[in-house]
């Protein structure tokens, strides 16, 4: 049933200039549901857009830089997103029920990211935290090197399903702030320079088993976390690189 | 940024340039239409026992006959002509592409101790330094590179791309950074078979310019990229090594990560990055290079570039972009990001390593 405040966008042919031109004069015209099909790697869409009725479900390959900067709405990708969805994003969140490639979140400011599948390299690289601000990222199957890169705030949670191994190496290097959750054991070799593990306490179940609840209704999926044991990860301190440039401290 | 793309039918069958070509334009956004261009495998099977040299001729006096002396010195042409192109004068900074189809002659090769294919290096880099108006830019036999300081979709139109039947196409779309964009300049790089493309930087290019052009190579396009053509040409023609570890020797691993191989596997991974440390390539880049046999397509080791390869039965597809891919095939069999470093290599039916 077609609600006045909905409106379907056939993106196919569409230069994705256009596209977002589309999308944005709907959303001025008060469109509240939109549903975007034969998206094929059309870049930026929905970047910048500060709603948070919004409801954007998008059919095909999103191109990259989905949600960027975007502030409120909900988008939900009806197959694989490419490089940096939810780049610089402030608040919203992301659904993503295939895989998604490199730095996903990257930048991210608040807000989640639900990926069904496994994520590309770099993921939540320099992720932030500011008083209320403070963002989300939660990948069903695995991730690749560099994960939580630089990372400064929010939470990473990998729950590692489907795969031999849930994260590559460097897990973490120059983290300064946030913590990294992965199901499953991670080596001390694939932690990065400045990255810990640390004790995971009931309180840190407490925060993983209600992302856990959220993936789970969004993907229709029932993992428990009674199945799953958690590697907690850390900065080892707050300046890891305070004698990269000088020699005080 | 740049937009590399590439598709291998393992059977042998051949298409035409247009699907190569919708699948690249979809990155348009990659490039900056400052070049652009294609390589193709088994698109003269009435000239393949020839060398086919594609060349850029600034006009069709003085650099033409500048350059066919040159050529026949090392040999005869056997048929030439001007690559069929369309719509002249659309394009910026036009030059005349040019085609000889070339057999070296034994007897003018007497005395010299290489062989054909070197003939064909020395003679393709002595016209490229000489920069009498003329530059060899594919010198492969039964494959060609087309390519132009243009968008994607305007070179294909211009060298009618789709005219070509192919078992393998490459492609590029290129954004040029630290030097200029121009004709010579765009991508794929090619010499004999051999044909590259590239996104990102070859930081390195300083040692590896070095450590080629003592082996007699000479950098002549003004860009990074040439030299890793000539890297494969030297590792893999005159070294023999197999694709697989030559994407070792050009991306080693860390030595953190080799310590932890298995005893065997180490101490080949360690001589190599011993052996070859000047050829190995840093910075960011993810890379396709093919021969007539297939291709292989690496990332730097810590994946700075992207690289998504695809699959549908006997085809096999690699681009910078999944959307790319499903473009030019909407139902694959699969579909995966390779892990940094790690060499993928797909070759003809009958030509597995």
């Amino acid at each position: 049933m077609e609600h006045k405040d909905a409106k379907q966008i056939d993106a196919k042919g569409k230069d994705y200039r256009t596209l977002n031109k589309e999308i944005r004069e709907s959303v001025n015209d008060g469109i509240n549901y939109i549903t975007v099909k034969n998206v094929l790697g059309h870049r930026f869409i929905a970047d910048g857009i500060k709603n948070r009725t919004l409801r954007i479900s998008i059919f095909g390959v999103a191109g990259g830089d989905l949600g960027a900067f975007m502030d409120g709405p909900t988008i939900y990708v009806r197959g694989n997103a490419e490089h940096a969805p939810g780049n610089t994003m402030s608040s919203g969140t992301i659904i993503v029920d295939g895989d998604a490639g490199d730095c996903v979140g990257h930048s991210m400011r608040g807000g989640k990211i639900f990926v069904k599948g496994s994520v590309g390299y770099r993921v939540g690289i320099h992720m932030k935290q500011f008083q209320e601000r403070f963002p989300t990222i939660v990948i069903g199957g695995s991730a690749y090197s560099f994960l939580g890169e630089y990372m400064a705030g929010g939470i990473i949670v990998v729950l590692g399903q489907n795969c031999t191994k849930p994260v590559g190496s460097y897990v973490g290097t120059g983290i300064h702030g946030g913590t990294i959750y992965v199901a499953g054991v991670v080596d001390d070799n694939d932690l990065g320079v400045a990255a810990s593990k640390k004790e995971f306490t009931d309180e840190d179940r407490d925060i993983v088993s209600a992302l856990i609840d959220e993936y789970n209704h969004h993907f229709e999926s029932s993992i428990s976390i009674d199945e799953l044991t958690f590697t907690k990860i850390q900065p080892s301190s707050k300046r890891p690189f305070s004698n990269l440039y000088t020699t005080e401290g | 940024m740049c937009g590399i793309i590439g598709m291998l039918n393992k059977d042998g069958k051949r298409i035409d340039g247009s699907l190569i070509a919708e699948g690249l334009s979809l990155m348009d956004e990659r490039g900056n239409g400052q070049g652009a261009g294609y390589a193709a495998y088994g698109i003269y099977p009435d000239f393949k026992e020839y060398y086919a040299l594609h060349v850029f001729l600034d006009n069709l006096k003085e650099a033409k006959v500048d350059v066919e002396q040159e050529i026949e010195r090392w040999g005869y042409i056997v048929y030439s002509e001007e690559i069929p192109t369309s719509e002249k004068g659309t394009i910026e900074g036009e030059k005349i592409p040019y085609r000889y189809f070339f057999k070296p002659d034994p007897r003018k090769l007497l005395g010299r101790e290489y062989n054909e294919q070197d003939a064909i290096v020395e003679m393709v880099m002595r016209i490229n330094a000489k920069r009498s108006g003329a530059l060899v830019f594919s010198s492969g036999k039964n494959m060609g590179i087309f390519k132009a300081s243009a968008w994607p979709e305007d070179v294909a139109r211009f060298y009618k791309i789709k005219k070509y039947k192919g078992y393998m196409w490459l492609g590029h779309n290129r954004y040029p950074t630290n030097t200029p964009g121009w004709w010579g300049g765009a991508h794929p790089f090619g010499l004999l078979d051999w044909s590259v493309v590239h996104n990102g930087e070859i930081t390195s290019y300083g040692t590896n310019k070095r450590y080629v052009e003592s082996f007699g190579y000479n950098c002549t396009m003004l860009t990074d990229t040439e030299v890793v053509t000539y890297l494969f040409d030297h590792l893999i023609r005159k070294h023999q090594l197999p694709l697989g570890l030559t994407g070792n020797a050009l991306a080693p691993k860390f030595w953190n990560e080799i310590d932890a191989l298995d005893p065997n596997v180490r101490d080949v991974q360690t001589a190599l990055r011993l052996t070859y440390s000047a050829a190995a390539m840093n910075g960011p880049f993810a890379i396709v290079v093919a021969n007539t046999n297939g291709f292989i397509a690496l990332t730097d080791r810590i994946k700075l570039r992207p690289l998504v390869v695809g699959s549908k039965d006997k085809t096999v597809y690699v681009s910078s972009e999944e959307a790319a891919i499903r473009a030019m095939e909407p139902s694959l069999d699969r579909i995966y990001n390779p892990l940094a470093g790690e060499p993928v290599v797909h070759q003809l039916e009958g030509h597995a390593q």
